[in-house]
């Protein structure tokens, strides 16, 4: 179906009559918020009973730029990020690659693959907090067994393992949407092409290169956008694993926000981290968009 | 397959069991871990030498999770707000996605626009203008109030993927009940209804496993230790370090994870493709 709009009249109108019981909802509820809180980050909004806000702005951001705890939560939101999104991009690749050739439990893998990412981000943390547990958890027990350590690593309350540790989490929980993501646009790849190759002498790996690749490529401008914006926006996963913590080491900038907002009761403050986080976004999704009208041409 | 040809090496083939098993185990051992920590005394989680798999599986911690009156109160309490904004978010969205399917007027792109848009956006953002709206109407801290904010931003997602349902039944049919003399409404209920029953079911479920999921939200506006969902007790939980049991808590985690679990027994093949025709060509 194109997405041309010929504001037919009368088919304008039906329309509207159904999107009726919707309109005040999404009005009130979600487009006043989404406009409010962007505008909410020049002003000096506090939490109390009666909200009296001033218009002050770019005060927010100047504060926000003097401060050091923004700049690091800024810094380890994109580390999160960007390790989060590559490194599970790169895996859930390889994964596809593995699902979609004839190998035996397929179908098992395939299931399992979509229960982390169904799961309570709360119960992911409560499990990988058992796991990672520093005197009852399977992993400091594995790493003594193997004597790759003589003492057990407190993984998340380490100034140097925490995020790493919470990274990979991360990548637990966002490689099987990827992975399956990336089967489908697999599926999708024309075979003869590769017939074609095969004549032609190319081996796998050329093949690889020169035709899947290619050929994913939407898919995976689509994914890894799209990816990189969720991550960027993470909050309940980290909050629950390390709170932000050992000594900010993991606040990512929702974290910051949050606690701007809802600790300190700074929410002109937390609307200005919020507004910075969206030029960021702008940033990722232009990719996505540019990519979906190239594909949609 | 793509690249396979009909004779792959067996050192290849060897290789790419390994590849396949070192996955199952990164994937599946954490919720084995968590499953098998759920059935351990309090003893056998303390011991010094973990074993993978209980000694003495029992379901003691189970009734442990389940006596804990907080926990019931909660999983009550998500039940409630996971089935409320369920009905909701269907009642409301079937006729929008309904529209978007099949009208081509000018309230298609900009809903599409705020689907994207809403995906993608900070919650910060969002959740406190939503905080301040919802105060003054003495709906914060109130299951309703939340109701509300999950119906809303469930909606989204939901039109995503009913949309696609409403484009795969056919026109014609539609076509042959309006020659017959059936008004819009009595096609849609008589005739489009019982055909998107699969994509009504689907949809609900995954409104249903979002609201059970959802924390930020909950975590903002529910304050009443009486009123919090299941994934803010349990976040307690953990808050709570030093005195926490952790067997109930995996117990309970096992709990709180079941819906999920029901969800993809029912529909892992649909729901697949259903999240792929919405995420890769929109």
């Amino acid at each position: 179906m194109s997405a041309v709009t010929t504001g037919r009249p009368k088919q304008n109108r039906e329309a509207i009559y159904l999107f009726l019981p919707a309109l005040l909802p999404i009005l009130l509820f979600s487009v006043y918020p989404l406009l409010r809180g962007l505008a909410l980050g020049f002003t000096d909004a506090k939490a109390g009973l009666h909200v009296q806000t001033n218009f002050i702005g770019f005060g927010n951001f100047s504060k926000l730029l003097h401060n050091d705890l923004f700049w690091s939560s800024f810094k380890i939101g994109l580390i999160w990020t960007l390790s989060v999104t590559i490194l599970q991009f790169v895996a859930a690749l390889g994964l596809a690659l593995l699902l979609n050739t004839n190998l035996r439990f397929r179908g098992v893998a395939r299931t399992l693959a979509l229960i982390p990412w169904a799961m309570p981000p709360v119960v992911v943390a409560i499990m990988w907090r058992l796991l990672l547990h520093p005197t009852n958890g399977p992993v400091n027990e594995i790493l003594q067994n193997l004597h790759l350590t003589d003492h057990p690593i407190n993984f998340l309350g380490n100034f140097s393992t925490a995020l790493p540790a919470v990274i990979v989490v991360g990548i637990w929980v966002g490689m099987p949407m990827t992975t399956v993501t990336l089967l489908a646009g697999l599926q999708g790849i024309d075979r003869s092409l590769y017939e074609a190759a095969a004549v032609d002498g190319a081996g796998g790996w050329h093949q690889f290169w020169n035709i899947t690749l290619p050929q994913l490529r939407t898919v995976i401008v689509a994914i890894t956008s799209l990816d990189m914006i969720w991550n960027f926006n993470s909050f309940g996963l980290v909050y629950v694993l390390t709170a932000g913590g050992p000594g900010g080491k993991t606040m990512l900038p929702m974290l910051f926000a949050y606690n701007e907002a809802f600790r300190y009761g700074n929410f002109g403050m937390a609307a200005a981290m919020g507004d910075v986080m969206v030029v960021i976004i702008i940033v990722f999704l232009a990719f996505y968009l540019r990519n979906r009208l190239r594909s949609q041409a | 397959m793509s690249r396979q040809r009909l004779g792959t090496a067996p050192a290849t083939r060897a290789a790419q069991y390994v590849a396949v098993v070192c996955y199952l185990i990164f994937l599946g051992f954490p919720l084995l871990w968590l499953i098998s920590t759920s059935l351990k005394s309090p003893q056998e989680f303390a011991s010094i030498d973990p074993s993978f798999l209980p000694k003495h599986p029992d379901f003691s911690n189970f009734t442990d999770a389940l006596e804990e009156q907080g926990l019931v109160r909660s999983m009550l309490n998500s039940l409630q707000v996971s089935v409320a904004s369920t009905v909701l978010v269907l009642i409301v969205s079937l006729p929008v996605a309904y529209a978007l399917a099949r009208f081509r007027s000018r309230l298609r792109p900009i809903t599409n626009g705020w689907i994207l848009v809403s995906q993608v956006f900070p919650v910060i953002l969002i959740v406190i203008p939503l905080f301040m709206i919802l105060r003054p109407l003495h709906l914060t801290n109130t299951i309703p109030g939340v109701v509300i904010v999950y119906t809303v931003w469930s909606m989204p997602f939901a039109l995503w993927m009913l949309q696609g349902y409403v484009a795969a039944v056919p026109r014609e049919l539609e076509e042959a009940a309006s020659v017959d003399g059936a008004s819009r409404v009595r096609t849609i209920v008589s005739i489009v209804m019982p055909l998107l029953r699969p994509g009504l079911i689907a949809t609900a479920m995954f409104t249903f496993i979002s609201a059970w999921n959802e924390f930020f939200f909950a975590l903002v506006l529910l304050q009443d230790p009486q009123l919090k969902t299941l994934p803010l007790v349990l976040a307690r939980f953990v808050g709570a370090e030093g005195q926490v049991q952790f067997g109930p808590l995996a117990a309970a985690s096992v709990l709180a994870t079941v819906p999920s679990l029901v969800f993809f027994a029912f529909l892992q093949r649909r729901l697949t493709s259903g999240l792929l025709s919405g995420a890769v060509k929109g």
